[in-house]
This record gives structure tokens, sequence and C-alpha cells, in this order.
């Protein structure tokens, strides 16, 4: 009895400890999290600002002088002309430009846009009629197409990219046709993102009442007219979003450019154009300005269509 | 909704009656719909997982590529499986067991911790869930390059925020062993492997999160509301509530995340190049194909991996199937 009537009191008391541990542990938390996922891309912003001579001498700095923004803004002075000797230093001093010009990253920004824009094109053309099939119409194969998409999903890259050096190298010794090139780059983007687009396709088609479609095909239309007039101005949120996805993980791909591009320089997206920055010869700044340069992009781009893109991601379970 | 039940088995009826070649033509346009997909993934994908079945048998170099005669079959041997399956491949699956295990669990529980704050209400809430997706949704080779200058032998951060310098200095990505003291006996750790682990961690704790976080906002608020009446404490709703609702989801990010992690190429690549105890099997067949130029043994790892992922994908096909039962 005695036991019963202390128990609360006690718990009681534990609730209250336990909250105010609560409080600290929350605090205490957002500070970690903040701190781990802020600050390496802030420490990347900070490097990137400041000239390399200042960064040897003083590699710790956390905030950029007023001078380091002159230094990195100085080029803009240039783009009408100017002292060509002045401009040629601007340009040396400042890693952005350097980066920009010297380097190439003006092309590579190119590279990458057309390409992921081509592929994201061509995804959609491709997955939307596939996903269609797939959610909508009886056919045989369809379960094995289920278990072909996610196995495929899953397959590994370096796997992959064995054979198809092997057949691309073929092909360009016996049918003269060159795929290790931009062109052989997409084809693999879109097969690699393609069960991706299925996938969160064929679950947003499911969700779409089918009475829409046939209500439109009773009053005659057909299939194709109904997909196209009734279905995809439905399914435009997820089609979208697959859109966003493939074109970032086609920004953000480095193995395939590395294995078919790295040989032909004009072709370089920016990964791999990043990746020939770091050597010994180029200061760690140059490094740290093609980072930002590559990674704002989608930065901004997910922060802007946030809420679309993480129901996504839960829903098809973003590989990466 | 009653009364238009009637309406859709009329309709029911009505399309049955033509069901033949209704359905030979829904199947019809079904295909044609599915050929371009199909047919790239046919060329871009399947074929090439076949073909490298049959160059795993074969001895190739790199170098021998353009003059090699494909359809030649007569050569056939088992030796790039013989000399691929060396002591080196069961320390590369030692570690990247170690590797994807490892960072798996840290990215789970980080995520969890992440999912439980992002619950709670406070100012700034949406900016904070915003800023918990950057590792994730930033390009792998900046992360990696990022952290490579941060964690830099000489001139990194984190050395000296540490305050270590010269002889202590840690060189996180690059020495196999670093003695520590720890309790007064001297210990070696695998810093390397750990830092990559942790970087990895770092980068997909987001994943979970996400996943963590949309579970956790579906759990009914009622069943903390009686718990609490029963004089729960935090720490017990935690435990006996919360963990045991997200016991099924956790189970299935393990299982996807243990299988993209284990084929994960890219990270230690930029990170350091698997050097210092840190070449996994991906990084490995890397190797043989571009270090030592060797076409066959790289395509026989790469078998013995793809024939790994098959289990594992029907082992997370069962899961994920009987989880929806």
């Amino acid at each position: 009895m005695a036991q019963n009537v202390t128990s609360p009191t006690s718990t009681f008391s534990r609730e209250i400890f336990e909250r105010r541990l609560g409080v600290f542990l929350k605090w205490f938390s957002i500070a970690f999290f903040i701190l781990i996922t802020v600050f390496p891309f802030y420490w990347m912003l900070n490097l990137s600002f400041r000239p390399f001579q200042d960064v040897l001498t003083d590699p710790t700095r956390l905030i950029p002088r007023v001078q380091d923004f002159q230094t990195v803004f100085a080029p803009l002075s240039c783009i009408f002309g100017g002292d060509p000797e002045f401009c040629e230093g601007a340009v040396r001093n400042s890693s952005y430009a350097a980066v920009l010009i010297q380097f190439n990253f003006l092309r590579f920004i190119r590279n990458s846009l057309i390409l992921s824009g081509l592929t994201v094109v061509l995804s959609i053309v491709i997955s939307v009629p596939a996903a269609y099939a797939i959610s909508r119409l009886r056919f045989r194969g369809r379960s094995a197409m289920n278990w072909g998409i996610l196995l495929i999903y899953m397959f590994p890259g370096i796997v992959i990219s064995i054979p198809l050096f092997v057949f691309f190298v073929r092909i360009q010794q016996s049918l003269g046709i060159q795929l290790r090139s931009p062109v052989g780059v997409t084809l693999i983007y879109l097969a690699s993102t393609l069960p991706l687009a299925l996938y969160m396709l064929r679950g947003y088609f499911d969700t779409i009442p089918p009475d829409l479609e046939e209500a439109a095909m009773i009053d005659g239309a057909t299939r194709m007219v109904a997909l196209w007039r009734v279905t995809i101005p439905l399914a435009m949120p997820a089609i979208a979003s697959v859109a966003l996805y493939v074109f970032m993980i086609a920004w953000n791909e480095f193995l395939y450019a590395l294995l078919f591009l790295i040989e032909n320089p004009a072709a370089w997206t920016l990964p791999l154009g990043l990746q020939q920055l770091d050597s010994q010869e180029v200061p760690r700044t140059f490094l740290m300005a093609g980072s930002v340069i590559i990674s704002v992009p989608v930065i901004v781009l997910f922060l802007f269509f946030e809420r679309f893109l993480t129901g996504g991601l839960t829903a098809g379970g973003v590989k990466g | 909704m009653t009364v238009q039940q009637p309406d859709v088995t009329i309709e029911k009826q009505g399309t049955s009656k033509g069901m033949g070649t209704m359905a030979a033509r829904d199947a019809r346009l079904a295909y044609l719909l599915i050929l371009p997909g199909l047919g790239l993934v046919l060329i871009i994908i399947l074929f090439p997982m076949v073909w490298n079945i049959i160059l795993s048998f074969q001895e190739i170099g790199l170098r021998d590529l353009p003059t090699l005669n494909l359809l030649d079959f007569s050569n056939l041997t088992l030796e790039n499986y013989t000399d691929g399956i060396s002591s080196r491949f069961w320390i590369g699956l030692r570690v990247t067991l170690i590797y994807t295990i490892g960072s798996t669990v840290l990215a789970i529980i980080g995520g969890l911790w992440a999912a439980l704050v992002a619950k709670e209400a406070f100012p700034g809430r949406n900016i904070f869930r915003a800023f918990l997706l950057f590792p994730y949704i930033a390009p792998v080779i900046s992360t990696a390059f990022i952290w490579r200058l941060m964690l830099d032998k000489n001139f990194g951060i984190i050395n000296a925020v540490l305050g270590l310098e010269g002889q202590e200095a840690i060189g996180w990505l690059t020495s196999r062993s670093h003695e520590f003291m720890i309790f007064g006996r001297e210990v070696g750790l695998p810093i390397a492997l750990i830092t990559v682990i942790a970087f990895e961690a770092w980068r997909y704790f987001p994943f979970a999160y996400l996943f963590l976080l949309a579970r956790l906002q579906a759990i009914p608020s009622d069943i903390y509301e009686s718990a609490e009446v029963d004089g729960a404490a935090p720490s017990q709703r935690l435990w006996y509530i919360t963990i045991p609702q997200l016991r099924s989801v956790i189970a299935t990010l393990f299982l996807l995340r243990f299988i993209w992690t284990f084929y994960k190429f890219e990270d230690i690549f930029l990170l350091n190049g698997g050097a210092a105890g840190t070449e996994v099997l991906t990084v490995q067949i890397f190797n043989w194909l571009f270090s030592r130029r060797n076409v066959g043994v790289a395509s026989a790892l790469g078998v013995v991996l793809a024939i790994a992922l098959m289990i594992l994908v029907v082992v997370y096909q069962r899961w994920t199937a009987e989880e929806e039962t």
C-alpha cells in the first residue's frame, strides 16, 4: 500500500527531472546538428573566398576579411575590358575567376547543364508511358517487370561499368560509333535513373482513380488521348519531382563520367572537372570554389522544392 | 457512396463483354509503351550484366580491349576467380562489412536522434529541417573534398581545433592505425576506417531521418497521452512506445542502407582512394581494372558482388512483402 502511494510522486519527480534534461538535450542536439550539417559548407565558402596565401599563413581563420571579398569580386570589373595586367592578376587571385576561366568551369557548367537537361527530358519521355502501362494495363510479364525494376535499381554502378567499358570500346572499334562520349553517358544515366522514375511515377498513377480516364474513354477518347489529356496533367507533381531527382542525380554523378569522358576534356562535366582540380599544383582554395559552384545549384533547387522532394524521397527511397 | 456502387458494377460488366479483344489490345499497347525503356535497359544494363559473366572467364587485360575478339570462347578459364578471390579479397570483404555495418548503424542512430529533435516544436524548426538534408543532397564529390581539407593532417581545421600539431597530428584519412591512450592503455585504432565510416554516417543520416520522421509523425498522439496519464516518464515513453513503433521502418532502413553502402564506390574513392586499410570491394574492383589493368579479374569480382546483391534483393523483397501483409 505504501508503495502505491509513493510511486506516483517518485515518477512525478522523474517526469520533471527528465523534462528538464530533455530541454537541455533538445537544445544541445539542435546545436550539434547545426554544427555538423552547416559548418562543413560554411567552411567550404570561407576557404573559397580567401586568397590562397592567406589560407597558408592562417589556415583556421573563421571569417574572411573584407579585402578577401574585394579580391574575389575584382575580376568582375574586367568583364567590360580593363588594364590587361591588372585583370590577369585579379583573375589569378580570385579563386572563382581562376576556376571559371583558367580551369574551364564555364564550359563544364554548360556541359553539365546540357547533359543533365537532356537526361531529364528523355527520362520523362520514356518513363511516363512505361509507368502508365505498368500501373494501368494488364500484360504478361508485369510482375517480372516489378522485380526487374527493383534489381536494376539496386544494381551497383561499378559492376555494370566494367562490361560497359569493354562494350563501348568494342563498338567504337567495329562500328566507329564513339559511345565514350556525352551520348553514351546520357544513355547510361537514362538507363540507371529509369527504375527510380518508374517506381515513383507508377506509385503516383496508382493513386489516380482510373474512373477519370474511363469517363474520357466512354466519351470516345482513345486511351492515349485520355493519358495525355487526363492522367498526365493530374500526375504533374510526380513528374516534376521525378524530373528534379533525375536532374540532381545526373548533375552529381561521378563514376560513369570518370570512366567514359576522362579522355575527352572538352566534354567533362562539373564533377569530373572538379576532380581534375585535385592535384598538388592547384591551390586548395580553387578546389573549394569549384565545390561551391557544383553544390550551390542542387542545394538551392532542393530548398526551393523541398516539400515536393522530401515526399518523393520517402516514397521512392532515392538511392544514394 | 453506396448510391454510386451499381454504376461501377454495370461498367465493369460492360467492359468484360469485349474482354478478349480489349485485353489483347491493352496488352499490345502496354508493350508498345514499355518498349523504349525496356530496350534501353536491355542494351545498357542487362546485356552487359550477362556479358560480364563471360568476361569473367576470359583472360583479358585493359590493353587487349581494342583487338579483342569477343566471340572467341575457346580460352575460358577459372583463373580470374582464383586470382581475384585471394587474401586481398577476404581483407576487402572484412573491411567492406565493417564499413557497411558501422556506417549503416551510425546513420540510423543519427537519423533517429535527428528525427526526435526535429519532431519537437521550436523557433526556426523549418530551417533546421532543411539544414539536416544538406549532407545528403550536396554532391558527393564536394562533400568528400570539404572533409578531406578539414581532416588534413597539417592544415586541417579538425586537428587545429583539437590542438594536435606536429608529432601529435592525426592523419585522419591517411594513417592505418593510430595509438590512443584509453584508460591509461595504448590502443591502436584503425583511424582511416573509422573516419570513412563517420563520413558515410554523416552523409546518410538525413536519409534515415526522413523515413523515421515520417513514421514518427504517424504515431497517434493519444498513445503518448494515455502513457503520460499512467505515469510513464519521457524516457520510458521513448523506449516502450516510440522505438517499438519504429521497429519495422528501422529494419527496412537497415536493409536498404546495407545494400547501398555495401556497393558504394565514390565516397571512399574520393576521400582517400581506399588507402590506409579502407579498400572496400568496389574500390578493389576499380583498382584491378585501372591499376592492374586486369579486366578479367575485375569482372570476376563483379560477378561475385552481383550474386551477393541478388541474394540481398531477394531478402529485401521478402522482408517488404512480409511487412505489407
